[in-house]
């Protein structure tokens, strides 16, 4: 068996890798579904109308989706440029805080303001919380897997200490939990009944900008160069540190402004456990879009509504939740297979 | 405070501690070390553990003996491993991605399989987990018997992994081969060595390593399993590895010296008085790491093909 690269990529290929790839982990799903003990049919109806069955379900979805949207798309810019920035949890924390830390009082304007100021300053959060490891891979080339892994952990554990000290909200009884945003700065909800809020039009306008700076800005040029060949992009004049550190203030900005998003709209305060593992999701919803930041919407989507379902089938047919998580991983992992077969064929001989 | 710290490290006890919390380190971090020296970096580590964490206890729980999880432990790593590899090695897929993919999938499958064994337990079931073997004669010496010689026969089985390793990897033609492969895969191929083969076996073997670290967990350190076991020992496994400069003599020193600093951390959180929260003693090895990488990051010789898929025929 040998690989060969394909001269160019038909693109009905690089359309059906994720179909297909989504296909092959649902199969592997099922097997695991069966071996839980509940009947196919009955789990997949489950699954799809928890996830997309009636209005509330769709609204439900969506307000999962926002989220992993953003952190989806800080880590596909990241890895676009082959910063691999894997602190997206931890960054989405320091949104929270940042948000948290203004806008529990500390400062009052009018929603038409107080909702950007809260993005703005969720998104230096969040890109602040890169700062470390950028500087440390530039000027000591330190790893920054590591450290941006290590920060999720050190971030945490910060929050807890916000939460369980000088941040805790005497009116909580008792619980870590920060106090609730203010109302100026509170995200509107669709309706009452849902709770889908601004921060899905947050999302999809940032997808739709990162999109456009990725493919039609000196920046995004500059970005998807170092990607590609750090050494020639480093000839044609570009400073690859400059490059490095724009890459990791976009995607700890856009993972910060997840927080926000959560804290300011889904939740309405910050707790320690508010995220259930959005940053690493993003990862996943990132290479499920193949690091296209229009195909993040599509991904972010699919990956909500797998969560989403999962809880009602899981709720319906007794099986773990955790089934979620298994399908986000299987899918990413058939989509890098697939993405591969679209560069190259396989030969037996 | 410090006077206390001092008489601390005076005591059998924290010696003891030392090496408890040393161990699962030394099996992780060896086992990444295998992988990074054959030339593939192997981000599933903290899956792989936890995963591992998970097989060996469920192994005790259903009815089989310890040493039988163990190897049971250590079998379904091999598997991680090659699949890993089948990604990373075999179709050349970005090892970053291949790694916190395994992760998150590893992670979630030892979350999943648990609930579906165990659908109704709220707290965790317990299992008769290793106990303290007292080495005849040298456990009696004073001190040193309570430091060194009074352990579960995991913890001894660690720190003999060691010098076994370093055996393998520099006197054998096969840690030649695996050296090399993760040096200049070109050359061993020119000699008619299968870079492709020596990878995935080493990628097995490592990965192995890494999930009886996890194993130690769930059956030495402790008796249940939890979701979030690991802690992200795994990632500290992974600056260990850089911070001993890709060598295993340095990472058993790497592991004790981090292991010391957090089993002071635990002690210092008793006597240190209210000013000082918790959480920040907590943060303590997770910064510890990051400082061990900035300090070595310059000296440490990286394999030089870590990171590089090798297909046959291309040109370097």
């Amino acid at each position: 068996m040998r690989l060969e690269p394909r001269e160019n990529t038909p693109a009905w290929m690089v359309v059906s890798a994720p179909v297909i790839a989504i296909l092959v982990s649902l199969v592997f799903s099922a097997g695991l579904i069966l071996w839980a003990g509940a009947p196919l049919g009955g789990a997949a109806v489950a699954l799809a109308k928890g996830a997309f069955g009636s209005v509330y379900a769709v609204t439900e979805t969506l307000t999962r989706a926002t989220p992993i949207m953003l952190t989806g798309l800080a880590a596909a810019v990241a890895f676009r440029a082959r910063f691999w920035n894997i602190g997206a949890e931890g960054q989405l924390y320091c949104g929270a805080l940042a948000a948290t830390w203004l806008g529990t009082g500390a400062v009052v304007m009018h929603p038409a303001l107080m909702i950007p100021f809260l993005f703005l300053i969720g998104a230096l959060g969040g890109g602040l919380a890169l700062l470390l490891p950028v500087v440390l891979k530039s000027k000591l080339k330190v790893d920054e897997v590591v450290t941006t892994l290590l920060l999720n952990f050190i971030i945490l554990l910060f929050v807890g200490y916000l939460l369980d000290g000088p941040w805790k909200d005497p009116m909580s009884m008792g619980w870590p939990q920060a106090e609730p945003i203010i109302d100026e700065g509170v995200l509107p909800a669709a309706s009452p009944r849902y709770r889908v809020h601004l921060g899905l039009i947050v999302a999809l306008l940032s997808a739709v900008a990162v999109w456009f700076t990725m493919r039609y800005t000196v920046w995004g040029y500059e970005i998807r160069a170092v990607g590609h060949n750090p050494e020639g992009a480093r000839f044609a004049g570009i400073s690859i540190n400059m490059t490095v550190l724009r890459v990791a203030m976009i995607s700890g900005g856009l993972a910060g402004m997840a927080g926000v998003s959560e804290v300011a709209g889904t939740k309405g305060y910050l707790t320690h456990e508010f995220s259930p593992g959005f940053g690493y999701t993003g990862i996943a919803v990132a290479m499920l879009a193949n690091l296209h930041p229009l195909g993040v919407i599509l991904s972010a989507l699919f990956m909500a509504g797998i969560f989403v379902g999962a809880d009602s089938m899981g709720r319906a047919m007794n099986i773990p939740t955790y089934i979620a998580d298994v399908m986000v991983a299987l899918a990413m992992l058939c989509m890098l297979v697939s993405l591969m077969l679209t560069q190259y064929r396989l030969k037996l001989r | 405070m410090l006077e206390q710290l001092a008489e601390l490290v005076i005591t059998a006890g924290f010696w003891a501690a030392t090496i408890r919390i040393a161990a699962p380190l030394i099996f992780a971090t060896l086992g990444e070390l295998i992988c990074e020296r054959a030339g593939v970096l192997n981000l599933g580590i903290e899956g792989i553990m936890t995963f591992g964490a998970m097989a060996g206890w469920m192994w005790v729980f259903q009815g089989g003996d310890l040493w039988g999880g163990v190897i049971f432990a250590a079998f379904i790593g091999a598997i991680w491993g090659l699949i890993h590899a089948g990604f990373t090695v075999h179709l050349g897929l970005s090892q970053h991605v291949t790694g916190i993919g395994l992760t998150l999938f590893a992670t979630a499958l030892s979350a999943f399989i648990f609930r579906v064994l165990l659908p109704d337990s709220t707290t965790p079931p317990k299992i008769e987990p290793f106990q303290n073997i007292n080495i005849p004669g040298l456990s009696d010496l004073p001190f040193f018997g309570e430091a060194l010689f009074s352990h579960t026969p995991m913890t001894y089985l660690a720190f003999v992994i060691v010098p076994v390793v370093i055996y393998v990897l520099y006197k054998t033609p096969l840690g030649l081969a695996m050296r090399m492969a993760g040096e200049n895969p070109v050359a061993i191929e020119a000699q008619g060595i299968n870079v492709l083969s020596i990878r995935t076996g080493a990628v097995m073997a490592g990965s192995a390593l890494m999930s009886v670290g996890g194993a130690y967990l769930t059956m030495s350190a402790f008796d249940a399993f939890y979701f979030g076991m690991s802690q992200g020992r795994g990632w500290i496994a992974v600056a260990l590895v850089i911070f001993a400069s890709w060598k295993p003599g340095r990472a058993l020193f790497g592991a004790l010296l981090f292991a010391g600093f957090d089993a002071m951390q635990v002690r210092a959180q008793q006597f240190s008085t209210a000013d000082i929260p918790y959480q920040f003693f907590l943060m303590l090895p997770y910064v510890l790491s990051i400082l061990a990488m900035i300090v070595m990051a310059r000296w440490a010789r990286v394999p030089k093909a870590l990171l590089t898929p090798f297909r046959r025929g291309d040109r370097v």
